[in-house]
């Protein structure tokens, strides 16, 4: 215990000490802590972080749910469901190899473009945007929590004279889930973060605000006080997270038997 | 022990790192007003020793430059770029261009520029972190609409009041939004102009505002049925004022001043102004 203590003041101390001593290290603590600056970005950057969260409980719900559904189309197992299994591949394939910023171009710049009547406003199309890509991640997770369910367990449940749809909804899904939440978690962890990409069809977001306040400025301090800020709301999530998978772990090694 | 072989390996290891981290020799700051006979290319303490390097954005637009060639010395700020460099004494082949994005340019740490010359407006704020030479251009923004747009009529401030406008983040064309204008909806900021025109043509705002050479180049030249409603009015009764951009406390500042200077008083920036930047009247004030 004390090795560890002395250890971690002697690295942290040396840490200190080597960038305060670097030459231009006024310049920087001027330009990226600026304790006034902080303090007059805090506002906006508070009111763009309501768009975060907004964006974030329902593109994550919204993923959620078309992960769900996609995992379970390519799940199928019958040879007359090959169309299906062919479609929700190709979906997660092309979603996840397109860049989020491209689609999301493509959906708040370029449909509204088209000017069909009943064009759902920037933040419903970047919302549709977010929930198609995380989706398409968020239906492999999926799709490997279900294929690593065990087959005794689906033998199991026809013996037991279930249907396929009875047995993904009270055997395999409850199992696949619980498996697959740390990853699942992962992904809304990076969620939190790509919602403010739709910044650049014209909402603000908490970073856009952090950029306004550099831009006038000239002072990068708001980026830092955006960035302290995704942390602390990230923080909680990741903890959840880990507690999680922790359990998790401590589940299976005690199903094995140790 | 192995363990207290590997613990004594990496503390030299961080030791040897933080004596890496000692500081170099002090750069010599000079305090601006050095006379004029030490602003020629023999004796400027440019970054590279007589030439020139002169930084702007990527890419950039008219009618500050052409073709996104900025060494062509065309455009408003290709000409006053040019004629600054030709004021301090260096020779065509002697002036070289390198591509800086805003981030970049006003960083704090080493630049790769002698001076940036992109559009920059002159703040107290921003003075902290770069120098600026004298003002090169006065600037005032304008919004612009398309023909069929709600605000099309619009005379006045007040008529803007319920408009959706929109502007490229971090230009002063944001802040008239927000200062002067003070629209009730939220205005929509955009990573660039490019972006914000698009919103604009697919009426996803109501107007844009720009500076004023930018907004008679979209409505001319760019954007098919645009026109420009107005002139904004000075957010806070100062002019707006463009400056080249310098690394905080360069040797170069009063030097590179002086020759904005000396183009301003033999009336080359108002030639140039007249060439590039034509239809710069016309446009009503909205008040």
């Amino acid at each position: 215990m004390l090795i560890a203590a002395v250890s971690t003041w002697f690295f942290g101390s040396l840490l200190v000490v080597a960038v305060t001593r670097a030459p231009g290290w006024q310049r920087v603590r001027e330009s990226f802590f600026d304790p006034h600056t902080a303090w007059h970005s805090l506002p906006t950057i508070l009111r763009g972080l309501v768009l975060n969260l907004e964006l974030l409980v329902c593109a994550g719900l919204g993923a959620v749910a078309v992960g769900l559904v996609m995992a379970g189309l390519r799940t199928l197992r019958q040879p007359v469901f090959f169309p299906v299994r062919l479609l929700s591949g190709g979906y997660t394939y092309l979603f996840r190899g397109a860049p989020l910023v491209i689609v999301l171009y493509l959906f708040t710049l370029g449909v509204p473009g088209l000017r069909l009547r009943g064009t759902p406003s920037v933040l419903v199309l970047g919302g549709c945007a977010l929930v198609i890509v995380y989706g398409a991640y968020i239906a492999e997770v999926f799709r490997a929590g279900i294929e690593s369910v065990h087959a005794s367990q689906w033998a199991a449940s026809r013996s037991l004279g279930l249907k396929y749809g009875q047995t993904l909804r009270y055997v395999v899904l409850p199992q696949a889930v619980r498996r697959v939440a740390p990853p699942l978690l992962n992904d809304l962890v990076a969620l939190q973060k790509d919602v403010g990409l739709i910044s650049l069809a014209g909402p603000i977001d908490a970073v856009r605000a952090a950029q306004i306040n550099v831009a006038e400025s000239y002072n990068y301090t708001p980026y830092v006080v955006a960035g302290v800020i995704f942390v602390l709301m990230a923080v909680p999530l990741i903890a959840v997270t880990d507690w999680v998978t922790l359990r998790a772990a401590r589940r299976q090694s005690a199903d094995a038997g140790r | 022990m192995s363990g207290f072989r590997g613990a004594v390996l990496v503390l030299a290891g961080a030791a040897t790192l933080v004596a890496a981290c000692a500081p170099a020799s002090q750069p010599i700051v000079q305090t601006s007003g050095s006379p004029a006979a030490d602003c020629v290319p023999a004796t400027m303490g440019t970054l590279t020793p007589g030439k020139l390097t002169i930084g702007t954005d990527d890419p950039v637009y008219p009618p500050w430059f052409t073709d996104n060639k900025p060494d062509n010395a065309k455009g408003y700020e290709g000409a006053v770029a040019d004629a600054v460099a030709t004021t301090l004494g260096y020779a065509k082949n002697q002036v070289g261009w390198v591509r800086v994005t805003f981030n970049n340019a006003i960083a704090p740490g080493p630049k790769t520029y002698d001076f940036d010359i992109n559009e920059f407006s002159i703040t107290d704020d921003r003075k902290k972190a770069v120098d600026f030479s004298s003002p090169y251009y006065d600037v005032t923004q304008a919004v612009i609409a398309l023909k069929g747009s709600k605000i099309a009529g619009a005379k006045s401030l007040a008529d803007l009041k319920n408009a959706k406008l929109g502007a490229q983040v971090g230009t002063t064309s944001y802040r008239s939004i927000t200062e002067v204008v003070k629209p009730a909806p939220q205005p929509q900021v955009y990573n660039n102009n490019d972006d914000a025109k698009k919103a604009l043509q697919n009426g996803q705002i109501d107007g844009l505002v720009l500076d004023l050479p930018t907004a008679f180049y979209v409505t001319s030249a760019e954007i098919d049925n645009s026109l420009i409603i107005g002139q904004l009015p000075q957010p806070s009764g100062t002019p707006e004022q463009f400056g080249l951009v310098l690394d905080k406390g360069s040797k170069l500042t009063s030097c590179v001043s002086q020759a904005v200077d000396a183009l301003r008083t033999d009336g080359t920036l108002a030639k140039l102004q007249k060439q590039w930047l034509a239809g710069d009247s016309g446009a009503p004030e909205l008040t």
